[in-house]
């Protein structure tokens, strides 16, 4: 067992500080490990968000010495401890205390991206080879650290005209499920601001589900965005057969 | 005087994992004006961590599955504890909730000719679990969420209720306050739906997430809700047992179900030798017919390291009490020298992810150490089975903190639909009762105020104690009078500490402001924790015999008395609880004759279907 210095940002939206903590570690220990050691033995206002422990609810996002991280997966023999550890909240958006963040801003940027669509009269067979794209970006968990790092948001504060790469990922899903019909290109292209991208791949980086953002979800977005608006022919024939792979309607009923 | 925002819905829906999103639907599409509130962020709740799949008899990967089966294996896995109409209500819908979900955008593992694929579990005769790799609580609690905010629901996040609020004997709403506010919130609602999930944290081990503190339970007990059989907890026979941080988080029993072996430190498979007499004759009987039935073989019967999570979890334990166990006191699960790690990796892709940053292990060469964490309740709030109705006007239950479809143990996957059959059921109930409220909107004034002040409390307490603390022993005693094997000695013990503990909850002391104040949240939740804790302690002391979730080492066998026994958890008028033996629900002949088929060839036609 060591101690380990903990330099943890206490405060509000109007502004705060770092606050020293000495930590007992045990082996195996994470950084919500030492933040809930603090918090039920030093601080118990200390204020923070966690939910499974195990990397799969999304709710512990931070920045632990500048890099944005998940408390509950960042081990503490991964990083230099014999200086002290800086834990910060999420820049991007505004600090409601300590660690916790005001996140609201994200759920209603969803909120433009048009829902599920399924073509009518669907017999709902799908194969794996045609799912595994979407099932990448379905894995997503929601911890916003790839809005956290975007520069669109997190320097210039696009928040207005921008739904950031989370949001362009869900949008992916969609746009991209064999059996969905909505089109969503005008949204990418206006509200959704897909153009503020210039591919930097900071979202992918941080990405603790490891989806290939750039690559896989917002490239063949901004394609069919510039083939939608940029190439008239290509976009007339979209529009004539359809814009995506899609299995044939069976012609049965499709509710049993 | 304290102030308030008061806010009026039909149906105020407590708790948005699956089966509050799924409620919240139903109202919403029968027209009611519905309001939900979590202690989460909205996607965050406990729903999130499940893995495995969600069982459903939809006969995709062996057309002879039906709902008889899957009635069957349920009744039996929960040693025929059940409420057989709540089995039959949900073993017969599951399926179309599955479908459903598809039709609302969740994407499941498919099989080779396109269908939905399901995968083996403990206790299902047939691959029955619906799944999305090992990640299907996300899958489904995204898919609710994304519909829900498509039929626009108001969900009140960082939400916490505090206590339900009673006129005349009915519920009439609830108090709250935001967390990261800290200001209180009245919500006055014609009908509730409790859909607060389990509460696992008042055992030191646990798969649970921190929301899982039992809220739902105290609450309905509270108003005069009548809970049923809360002596059977189930331990999950594979948390991680290291390193110490990570213990009790769970590995999901889809490693199992995809071959995945169990072996003590001489290397032997025991499960062999540990098939209780009531599933004789249905699991492999050596090695060789294991492997077949891993090949793919129908002749062979399934690895008996399928069987129901009860018997597994106590034979690991043995394991380690007899001098076998693994290096940290758990077991050696084996998935690296069965499968090849592509597969492994396709499979069970975030079980690779969790060994491989927790505990620097690579699951596909090397075996993990596994041991029983405190994973879910079987009883809960006692409902009807067709409306989830409690026995409180206006309040409705649904998931984890509704008691009665599980019995004395939960088969994996279980869980999943239960949700969504049960929480669409409550929905709609509560919606039709919340029509027929003609009146205005009630609550007592007096009765908030005297909440409220009682939840200030703390921050005027500067020498009470330290929830965390408090909070921590409770865990502790729990863990070790009322855990996994119990007897009357330790129980006794259990309830003179919570006798204590419960004083205790209410001089505790906060410090630093009201908005987002963890120390303030755990100094409420402990009060509503020592209540459930002396639920569970009192049935356990009361059921005598061992069944399922609930093992006595003064008792080790089932008792053909308390076979025919629920336990009704009962609050009197001067607060004190008590337990009630209430003979089951008597099941008619032609399903008594499904549930004790010895042979599944008897439940493949079509009759009572
Ligand atoms: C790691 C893990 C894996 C699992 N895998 C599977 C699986 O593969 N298959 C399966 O079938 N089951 C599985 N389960 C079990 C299953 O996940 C749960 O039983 C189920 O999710 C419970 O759902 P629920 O909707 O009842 O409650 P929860 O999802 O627990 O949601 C409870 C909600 O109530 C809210 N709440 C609680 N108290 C209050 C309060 N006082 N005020 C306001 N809101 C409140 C919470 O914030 C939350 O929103 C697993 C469980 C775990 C832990
Ligand atoms: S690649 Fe695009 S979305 Fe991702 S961080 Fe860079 S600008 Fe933002
Ligand atoms: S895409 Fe990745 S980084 Fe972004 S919110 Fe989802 S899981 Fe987090
Ligand atoms: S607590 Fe769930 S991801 Fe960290």
């Amino acid at each position: 067992m060591s101690t380990v210095t903990f330099k943890v940002f206490r405060g509000d939206r109007n502004g705060g500080e770092l606050k020293d903590y000495a930590v007992e570690v045990q082996e195996g220990m994470v950084v919500l490990d030492a933040i809930h050691q603090i918090q039920a033995e030093q601080a118990p206002d200390l204020a923070c968000r966690w939910n499974c422990k195990a990397g799969k609810c999304g709710s512990c996002g931070a920045e632990v010495n500048g890099k944005p991280t998940l408390m509950c997966m960042t081990r503490l023999d991964t990083i230099d401890t014999s200086k002290p550890v800086t834990v910060r909240p999420m820049k991007t958006f505004p600090v409601i205390r300590d660690l916790a963040t005001d996140v609201k801003w994200n759920y209603e940027a969803n909120k433009k991206i048009k829902p599920f669509t399924p073509a009518p009269g669907t017999d709902w067979i799908m194969f794996q080879e045609d799912v595994d794209r979407v099932q990448e970006f379905r894995k997503c968990i929601e911890c916003f650290l790839c809005q956290n790092v975007c520069h669109v948001l997190r320097e210039h504060d696009e928040k207005t005209g921008f739904i950031g790469p989370r949001l362009l990922v869900r949008t992916a899903s969609l746009e991209m499920h064999p059996l969905d019909i909505e089109n969503r290109l005008d949204m990418l292209k206006n509200e959704g601001g897909i153009g503020y991208c210039n591919i930097t791949k900071c979202c992918t980086e941080v990405c603790p589900e490891h989806i290939h953002i750039t690559d896989n979800a917002i490239i063949p977005l901004k394609e069919r965005v510039v083939d939608e608006y940029y190439d008239p022919v290509l976009g007339f024939f979209r529009r004539l057969f359809g814009s995506k792979k899609r299995a044939e309607p069976s012609g049965q009923a499709a509710d049993d | 005087m304290e102030s308030y925002t008061t806010y009026d819905y039909d149906v105020l829906v407590i708790g948005a994992g699956g089966a509050g999103l799924r409620a919240a639907i139903a109202a919403i599409e029968k027209g009611a004006r519905v309001g939900v509130v979590t202690k989460s962020l909205l996607g965050k709740a406990h729903t999130v961590m499940a893995e495995g799949g969600m069982a459903a008899a939809m006969g995709n990967v062996r057309s002879e599955d039906n709902w008889k089966v899957h009635f069957r294996d349920t009744l039996k896995g929960g040693g025929m504890l059940n409420n057989w109409k709540m089995v039959e209500n949900y073993t017969k819908e599951a399926p179309d909730r599955v479908r459903e979900l598809e039709r609302w955008g969740a994407v499941f593992d498919r099989t080779p000719d396109g269908k939905i694929n399901q995968r083996n579990f403990g206790g299902h005769s047939y691959p029955r679990l619906a799944h999305v790799g090992d990640r299907t609580g996300l899958e489904l609690i995204r898919t609710l969420q994304d519909h829900a905010v498509k039929m626009g629901i108001n969900a009140h996040m960082e939400t916490t209720i505090y206590r339900l609020l009673t006129e005349g004997g009915a519920v009439v709403g609830a108090l709250g306050f935001n967390r990261q506010t800290g200001e209180f919130l009245v919500f006055r609602a014609k009908a509730v739906v409790l859909a607060t999930g389990g509460l696992g944290r008042i055992y030191q081990i646990t798969s649970n997430s921190w929301e899982c503190t039992g809220d739902g339970f105290s609450l309905a007990s509270m108003v005069g809700a009548d809970l049923i059989d809360m002596e059977f907890i189930q331990f999950h026979p594979t948390g991680m047992v290291w390193p110490p941080s990570v213990m009790g988080i769970l590995v999901t029993e889809g490693v199992r179900g995809e071959g995945g072996v169990l072996k003590n430190s001489e290397g032997k498979r025991f499960m062999f030798d540990n098939v209780p007499e009531r599933y004789k004759g249905e699991f492999a009987e050596t090695e060789e017919e294991a492997e077949r039935w891993l090949q793919g073989d129908r002749n062979a019967r399934r690895p008996p390291e399928l069987l129901t999570r009860d018997v597994v979890a106590r034979a690991i334990r043995k394991e380690v009490n007899e001098g076998r166990g693994s290096p940290h006191g758990g077991a050696y699960l084996d998935i690296a020298s069965r499968r090849p790690a592509d597969y492994i990796k396709k499979k069970l892709p975030s079980m690779y992810h969790q060994f491989m940053k927790l505990g620097n292990l690579d699951i596909t060469k090397e075996p993990m150490e596994v041991g029983p964490t405190c994973h879910y309740v079987m009883g809960g709030i006692r409902v009807d089975p067709d409306t989830q109705a409690t026995n409180v006007p206006g309040l409705y239950a649904a998931g984890e903190v509704a008691g009665g479809l599980h019995g004395a143990n939960r088969l994996g996957g279980n869980s999943l639909s239960d949700l969504v059959v049960f929480g669409r059921r409550a929905g709609m109930a509560a919606a039709e009762y919340a029509a027929k409220q003609t009146g205005s909107y009630q609550v007592d004034e007096a009765q908030v105020r005297a909440y409220i002040a009682e939840a200030l409390q703390p921050f005027n307490n500067p020498q009470g104690e330290n929830p965390f603390a408090l909070m921590k022993e409770l865990r502790a005693t729990m863990q070790k009078n009322a855990g996994i094997m119990r007897e009357e000695n330790e129980l006794k013990t259990q309830l003179e500490i919570l006798a204590n503990l419960k004083k205790r909850a209410w001089n505790t002391s906060v410090s630093g402001g009201r908005a987002y104040n963890p120390g303030w949240h755990t100094a409420l939740d402990m009060r509503l924790m020592v209540e459930i804790s002396e639920a569970v302690v009192l049935a356990a002391l009361a059921r005598k015999e061992s069944r399922g979730g609930h093992a006595r080492l003064d008792y080790p066998d089932p008792d053909p008395t308390f076979a025919k026994l629920n336990h009704i958890i009962r609050r009197s008028s001067d607060g004190t609880l008590h337990v009630v033996a209430e003979p089951l629900p008597e099941m008619p002949e032609d399903r008594r004759k499904i549930a004790e088929a010895k042979d599944l060839k008897e439940l493949s036609d079509k009759v009572g279907a």
